[in-house]
């Protein structure tokens, strides 16, 4: 909670995107989580990106379930579209409205409760499907809304804030991802945007789904010594992978040299993604070897995070499979959108 | 800006917020002042309806609060912070004077001379505004100050120079005598003919504040042809005061464009003059006059012509018709140098001239061989810091130290100069100054609460209402502005920042979760990897500043990466909310108040 709404006042310099809009326009309501709440980062996050990717609002729809994360869609983008839905439906929700107008852009938040427990099967069906849209994890490893109990995600020997550690094994999202056939998987951190804001661009960009976790630390219930999702721990035992510089579209390419080998792959629409394995020899576009990265680093106890494996070209998202118009469902005339008792009755026939 | 050598951890150059000059120059206005009232902390107290405390408040620093409140040139509303977001500053001079207007009777707070004298007696020659501060700083020290005033009463140019229809009389009266009343012997009539016999009779220290009393004069072809109708501005304005001068002629021009010409022009509307003009040599960005007192002279519609250099009085038979022009043009040549031609000449006729071109010092009194030395213009050579002239106790302030300013620099003079005083007097180095002080307390009530109103009033500022157009005419006394409502100064105080409740960081305490990067309205905070100089740090910063005269502060490493908390304070809105949403109170807003050292009061600071 904050006790005053955000000064609408403006840096001088405050610069416009293509659309002419300020990044403060981007905003949404004040945040009534914790202070010092990772969600809140990732909101800032999704902020920035939508500002450079120069969304117009009023395309966007932001999906969430229940749960902390389920609140995010309220702190940004306040004139977009919203749902937020009955806990862990948040996948279905999307998928019909991804269906229903392809051109919306689909920004769905869950968290770790919402989407690994009583979600998961959602999840799971959202990724086979391949729904176009942004998959935002925000990942703590508790229940704070239910005052810190271990979710899905915990780690084994992650402690409660009463130093009870964590006995079961932990769900990982990237990993379930990638063996469903994913074709955008990432891990980021909350507390670290030059990470996350390309990622998320990205993300947006990608036909598809793009499941990006977000290690996102919940300050009251999940941030002491002894927790696995800590500020302090991710910020010791995160191993990037990958870094990711986001080219949009009709832009020169301007990114600072690396030494290291470095992997572009070109997005739909003409964007480019520069991707830099930090390790040598890590191929972001091979499924098996992101997932044998992921275990090996869980294995040491670290944390893989970076854009861990992306296939743009081969991507077929639901609207593809389902052969479905280019334009919304609603703009379609009605001729069109029902064929009338005669096809129906034609269709019958063939039952016959 | 402060910079203590070096980090626990890294080579970072840590800003050093426990120097008091640092918290003090976010404060804009409090910095701009001369006197460094403590603007913030007396807006506070008038949104509480405390008039009397802000009243007192205000005269610790500036003495004059009812005066300064209606005749202020205001270096404090430039710098406002307000300025800086698109929008106007706060009304500040206008919301001192509701301080003085709406006060009670606050007679038995105000400081008494001492009971018992310490035995030195100090000479002030003028009793203008900086003897008057150096009297109210060390009568109550035990001295006995004598002000010596060629005139029957005390104020100085602020009653001889400034139109009773911006500052009446009464108002002007009553905080003269707040000092007076503390014990300083008065003499009235007694204009000083000789340093060297003041100084004959022994007194400890003299301060010389007799002004810049010397109208300059215009000597061109035909100014002595007709003498009585060409008047020097502050001569003629002094003697309106005293009622020498009760009509003019209808046709009236003014020459110079300053605030002396701006109140000549508005009097002799007063006096019967009904085609008033103020001619000035340059355009418009070049008039000395504050933009507030050109604004009040064409509402009294008051023509003012640009360009025109006057060239000779026209005279005829004896009688003054006109004045005739050079009318410029100016250009600017490749140095930047500003150069005119002349395109024609032009008369315009008048029937009285009025020369405000600007003032001189005068010291005819003043023997050039008993040590005082005398420089450049035949001004006395003072220093800058401790006032003191190049003869050992003689100490010079206000206008007559270093030429022509405002009301609000001569009270900051008087405040010095009596530090200087009371040392000389001691036997202590004058030139050892005493250190400002300041103190810092958490104005947290609890977890989203603040001991100050940290919303932000989008409204704009408030509109002085002036006396009507046909009544104020009627007489020169008729006070034109007419002071804000009880309303418009609640509107208007809610407008402050509050930028004296610091956002104040402790490095260890930062788990760097982005909240308070994240909430800032203005994007002022960013945590980067330390790079130096802080010109290369300022390129890192979520939004570079556009003005660099606001400083940026550089926290210790943080613990977790040991990057550095970076804020950029030129356009932080005091909005608390970083300390807000920050989750282990690195961030607190903390109450800076800043200890300004005056006679006698030196070591309380330490």
């Amino acid at each position: 909670m904050s006790s005053i709404a955000k000064p609408p006042v403006f840096h001088p310099s405050a610069r416009t995107n293509a659309l002419g809009l300020r990044l403060r326009d981007y905003e949404g309501g004040m945040s009534t989580l914790c202070a010092g709440c990772g969600h809140d980062s990732v909101t800032a996050a999704l902020i920035q990106a939508a500002w450079e990717l120069s969304i117009s609002p009023e395309i966007a729809a932001k999906m969430s379930g229940i749960g902390c994360s389920a609140k995010t869609t309220a702190y940004f983008m306040k004139q977009s579209h919203g749902f937020n839905s009955v806990h862990g439906r948040m996948p279905s929700v999307t998928t019909g409205a991804a269906a229903a107008n392809r051109q919306l852009v689909c920004i769905g938040i869950s968290g770790d409760g919402d989407s690994l427990s009583i979600g998961l099967g959602q999840m799971c069906h959202a990724v086979r499907r391949n729904v176009n849209m942004l998959y935002v994890l925000e990942n703590n490893g508790v229940y704070g809304l239910t005052k810190g109990q271990f979710s899905a995600s915990a780690d084994i020997g992650s402690t409660s804030r009463k130093g009870v550690p964590n006995q079961m094994a932990p769900i990982d999202p990237v990993l379930l991802a990638l063996s469903l056939g994913a074709t955008f998987v990432a891990r980021s951190f909350s507390g670290d945007k030059q990470q996350l804001v390309p990622i998320l661009k990205a993300g947006i960009t990608h036909r598809g789904l793009a499941l990006v976790d977000v290690i996102s630390p919940c300050v009251t219930f999940n941030n002491h010594e002894g927790s696995t999702k800590s500020y302090a721990h991710t910020r010791t035992h995160e191993v990037e992978a990958v870094a990711t510089d986001f080219v949009p579209l009709k832009h020169a390419i301007d990114i600072a040299p690396s030494n290291g080998a470095v992997i572009d792959v070109s997005m739909h629409d003409g964007s480019l993604l520069r991707l830099r394995p930090a390790t040598a020899g890590y191929d972001p576009t091979d499924r098996a070897a992101a997932y044998a990265h992921v275990r090996a680093c869980q294995a040491r106890g670290e944390i893989a995070t970076g854009l861990l494996f992306v296939d743009e070209g081969s991507s077929q998202e639901m609207c593809d499979e389902l052969k479905l118009p280019a334009e919304p469902l609603h703009d379609l005339p009605f001729e069109r959108l029902c064929p009338g008792s005669r096809a129906l009755d034609e269709l019958m026939e063939r039952y016959r | 800006m402060p910079l203590s050598p070096v980090s626990r951890w890294l080579d970072v150059a840590v800003t050093d917020v426990s120097n008091p000059d640092y918290y003090h120059k976010v404060v804009d206005c409090q910095w701009a002042c001369p006197a460094h009232t403590d603007v913030p902390g007396y807006l506070r107290l008038i949104a509480l309806g405390r008039y009397d405390d802000a009243y007192m408040l205000n005269r610790e620093s500036n003495v004059f609060p009812g005066i300064l409140g209606r005749t202020c040139d205001r270096p404090c509303e430039p710098a406002c912070r307000r300025g800086r977001l698109d929008e106007k500053p706060v009304a500040i001079c206008r919301l001192k004077r509701v301080a003085a207007d709406r006060r009670g009777d606050i007679t038995d707070r105000l400081p008494t001379g001492a009971a018992e004298k310490n035995g030195k007696r100090i000479a002030c020659v003028g009793a203008g505004p900086a003897s008057l501060t150096v009297a109210n700083d060390l009568l109550p020290l035990g001295y006995d100050v004598t002000i010596f005033e060629q005139t029957p009463k005390p104020g100085g140019l602020m009653r001889f120079n400034i139109p009773a229809f911006r500052l009446p009389v009464q108002v002007l009266d009553e905080e003269c005598d707040y000092v007076i009343r503390m014990g300083a012997e008065m003499r009235y009539d007694t204009p000083i003919t000789s340093m060297k016999g003041l100084l004959d009779e022994g007194y400890d220290a003299v301060f010389v504040g007799s002004g810049a009393p010397k109208g300059k004069e215009l000597n061109l072809p035909g100014r002595w042809d007709a003498p009585d109708q060409v008047h020097i501005g502050i001569e003629w304005l002094a003697n309106i005061h005293f009622g020498h001068v009760t009509r003019l002629e209808p046709r009236v021009l003014i020459i110079g464009v300053g605030n002396t010409a701006m109140d000549c022009c508005r009097s002799a509307k007063r006096l019967g003059a009904t085609d008033v003009k103020v001619v000035a040599r340059r355009g418009r960005q070049h008039f000395k006059a504050s933009q507030w007192e050109l604004e009040d002279a064409e509402e009294e519609q008051i023509e003012i012509i640009e360009n025109h250099q006057p060239s000779r009085f026209v005279v005829e038979d004896g009688r003054l018709t006109g004045l005739e022009f050079d009318v410029l043009e100016w250009t600017e040549d490749e140095s930047g140098r500003q150069r005119s031609t002349v395109l024609r000449k032009e008369i315009i006729p008048t029937d009285a001239v009025i020369l405000a071109i600007g003032q001189d010092n005068a010291f005819p009194w003043i023997e050039r061989d008993i040590g005082i030395a005398f420089g450049e213009w035949e001004m006395p050579v003072v220093d800058r810091e401790t006032f003191q002239s190049t003869r050992e106790g003689v100490f010079f302030g206000g206008d007559a130290a270093w030429g022509p300013e405002n009301i609000i620099w001569a009270v900051a003079h008087g405040h010095q100069a009596a530090i200087s005083i009371h040392a000389y007097c001691e036997g202590r180095d004058v030139a050892e100054r005493p250190p400002r002080g300041m103190t810092l307390s958490s104005v947290k009530m609890g977890m989203q609460s603040w001991a100050y109103d940290n919303d932000y009033e989008t409204a704009k500022r408030q509109k002085m209402t002036h006396e009507d157009l046909t009544t104020r005419f009627a007489d020169i006394g008729i006070e034109v502005e007419l002071g804000f409502t009880p309303e418009q100064a609640a509107r208007e105080v809610r407008r402050c920042l509050n930028c004296d409740i610091q956002t104040h960081f402790t490095a260890p305490l930062c788990i760097e979760c982005d909240a308070c990067v994240d909430v800032c309205p203005t994007r002022c905070l960013t945590i980067t990897p330390y790079v130096s100089p802080i010109d290369e740090l300022r390129q890192l910063l979520s939004a570079p500043a556009l003005n660099l005269d606001q400083e940026v502060y550089v926290s210790h490493a943080l613990p977790q990466t040991r990057r550095v908390m970076v804020k950029d304070e030129d356009v932080c809105v005091h909005c608390g909310l970083c300390a807000e949403r920050c989750p282990t109170a690195a961030w607190d807003m903390m109450l800076f108040d800043l200890k300004l050292p005056y006679a006698g009061q030196e070591m309380a600071i330490r």
